[in-house]
């Protein structure tokens, strides 16, 4: 146990190191045997790469030397929907290099944006016509496909779900040899006993708590081990991708919505305790709360997590850009320092989103004397 | 003369920023002032920033 | 990077069929399991403290009892032995009284019987004296009355005593 403990803290404290290496060819000294770049573009690329790194991808990239256009990594499936099913290798995208035919369609990978567009014989997007608000005028956009791949993202999610569930149930058959916690139940028990004692029953309360304890767990833990995924130096980031918050908080608002009582429908609808104007002005914003609260949950997981990567990524940019040695390695000092603090924001978002999701089963379950209701 | 909606989001996250600080500020007081209630100051500190923080997060997103 | 260019359908699609069979794997294989083995045990150690405080509380007023039961044995052992001891007395006394009663009794019995042996002894010593003084008497008044003068002196003196009375 010491040694796996050991070895991720290892793994994590390693991470912008392993990262700094990968980010070699991106930096100031890569660019020695290329042509100048403008202080403007070297900006725009950082930025990009920066990006690029916090992006969902086809294929699993370990390390890339762009300036020699080399990638080291695995390719992973892609499955498309285009009037059938498609289905091939990332391979064959060659990184966006190239054009791939399935079935008769044109498919080809923007690598800027890493999602994969229709495209003619020629290699050309396909696109259509659609308003853009911002220019106020029609432009003409790539048609995306919809595109069921297992991206890295998804790859990670099920490794994790294949991880998390040995070690779950692992600790579960632990209990079978003696109801004393033994080997990782030692650790990770007192953490489920916080779950239900501090966040599941004070917010639930006694009676309804044990009903969401499944969700609730699921959910703290799935969230943290991929959190501290992201702080490995396989540039992982699934928790800070929107989708993946999307579905956490669409689950939380549907558990929300159909096991509310009748006094949860009540407060929305006809908030007693409130003049009748009042009301009326309240219906329309607490039905809009509904919607608001799990927005909210997966806008903050996700802003967290992405701002989190960002900031490491930027440090690490930076740190390479200088050409003192002193100012790199007290940027290098900074980004130690923050992935110090990542590995806390880690813990506090899975934390945080569970603490608000319970908060939020126990408005739903919430049932209260009415004579009580008007006094509040 | 038009104001540019990053200043907006700039002056919301100044707000939010205002709002976590004095949360902080005060869970410290309180904690200074009653050592034994921690872990509940703790717990109504963080929903409190993390709420305030959505605000900061979605006017950061609305730009 | 706006939201929606980020949001992407497959991955939500993926995230969501994901969590979904962990939530119920883990439902099934982990979390009831192992919450009914923490409630087990905590259900245990609740029982076990409510037991071991019910022992101590039995056990104190067994304690409780037993100094009682101590204290009456204790009691009774003394009236006992006061009993026995006055029992004792009684009988000493009892004893002594009746011991002194027959010594008693038996030192009149004695006295009695001295007594009347004494009387008898003396009745016959009298009787015998009386036979000798008959004897003595009759030899005396033989020698008196042996000559006339003598009776006559001895009628003069009688007659004397008798005018003297």
């Amino acid at each position: 146990m010491h040694k796996v403990v050991r070895f991720l803290l290892v793994l994590a404290l390693a991470g912008p190191t392993a990262v700094l290496a990968s980010s070699e060819g991106h930096g100031g000294h890569g660019d020695d045997h290329k042509k100048e770049l403008t202080p403007e573009q070297k900006k725009a690329h950082n930025k990009h790469y920066v990006i690029h790194h916090t992006q969902d991808s086809h294929d699993f990239g370990i390390f890339a030397n762009e300036s020699e256009g080399t990638h080291y990594g695995f390719p992973l499936p892609v499955i498309l929907w285009d009037d059938g099913i498609h289905f091939f290798m990332s391979s064959k995208f060659d990184h966006g290099h190239k054009t791939v035919e399935s079935n008769g369609k044109y498919f080809r990978l923007n690598y800027a944006d890493g999602k994969v567009y229709k495209a003619d014989a020629e290699g050309h997007y396909i696109t259509k016509k659609v308003w853009d608000a911002d220019l106020e005028m029609h432009v003409q956009e790539p048609v995306e496909v919809l595109d069921f791949s297992i991206t890295k993202n998804v790859l990670v999610t099920i490794l994790m779900a294949i991880f998390m569930f040995f070690l779950f149930r692992s600790v579960a058959r632990s209990y079978q040899k003696g109801l004393a916690p033994s080997g990782a139940a030692k650790f990770l028990e007192p953490i489920i006993i916080y779950i239900r004692d501090e966040i599941a029953r004070p917010n639930i309360g006694e009676k309804h708590y044990k009903k969401y304890m499944v969700y609730l767990l699921s959910v703290f833990f799935f969230i943290w081990f991929l959190n501290l995924s992201g702080m490995t130096p396989l540039g992982i980031n699934v928790t800070g991708n929107i989708a993946f918050t999307a579905a956490l908080a669409v689950m939380t608002y549907l558990i929300t919505t159909f096991t509310a009582k009748k006094d949860y429908w009540m407060h929305i609808v006809w908030m007693p305790g409130v003049p009748v104007p009042m009301k009326i002005i309240l219906f329309p914003i607490e039905l809009l709360g509904t919607i608001i609260k799990p927005f909210a949950l997966m806008i903050r997981l996700y802003a967290n997590m992405l701002a989190g990567h960002v900031v490491l990524g930027m440090l690490l940019v930076a740190a390479y850009g200088f050409s003192s040695y002193f100012a790199s390695g007290a940027f290098i000092g900074l980004t130690f320092f923050m992935n110090i603090i990542e590995l806390l924001v880690a813990l506090l978002q899975a934390y945080i989103f569970t603490m608000l999701t319970a908060l939020y089963f126990g408005a739903a379950a919430e049932e209260h004397d009415h004579e009580h209701a008007a006094a509040h | 003369m038009e104001i540019p909606a990053i200043v907006g989001a700039g002056l919301v996250v100044i707000g939010a920023g205002i709002g976590i600080g004095r949360i902080g500020g005060s869970a410290m007081e309180a904690i200074a002032r009653q050592p034994e209630a921690t872990n509940k100051i703790q717990t109504a500190m963080l929903i409190a920033a993390a709420l305030i923080e959505g605000i900061g997060f979605a006017a950061l997103f609305a730009v | 990077m706006g939201l929606l260019e980020e949001f992407s359908i497959g991955l939500f699609f993926w995230q969501s069929v994901l969590f979904l069979a962990l939530l119920f794997l883990l439902r099934k294989f982990a979390w009831k399991p192992i919450l009914n083995s923490v409630n087990e045990r905590e259900q245990k150690i609740a029982d076990s403290l409510e037991l071991a405080e019910k022992t101590k509380a039995e056990m104190e007023s067994l304690k409780a009892s037993n100094e009682n039961l101590l204290k009456e044995a204790r009691a009774e052992r003394d009236a006992m032995i006061k009993d026995a001891k006055e029992t004792a007395s009684k009988m000493v006394a009892e004893a002594k009284d009746k011991a002194k009663e027959e010594g008693n009794k038996m030192l009149a019995a004695a006295q009695d019987s001295i007594n009347a042996e004494k009387a008898a002894a003396i009745a016959e010593l009298k009787t015998q004296v009386a036979a000798f003084s008959i004897e003595i008497a009759e030899k005396v008044v033989r020698g008196e009355l042996s000559s006339a003068d003598k009776q006559k002196a001895l009628a003069d003196k009688l007659a004397e005593d008798i005018n003297m009375n």
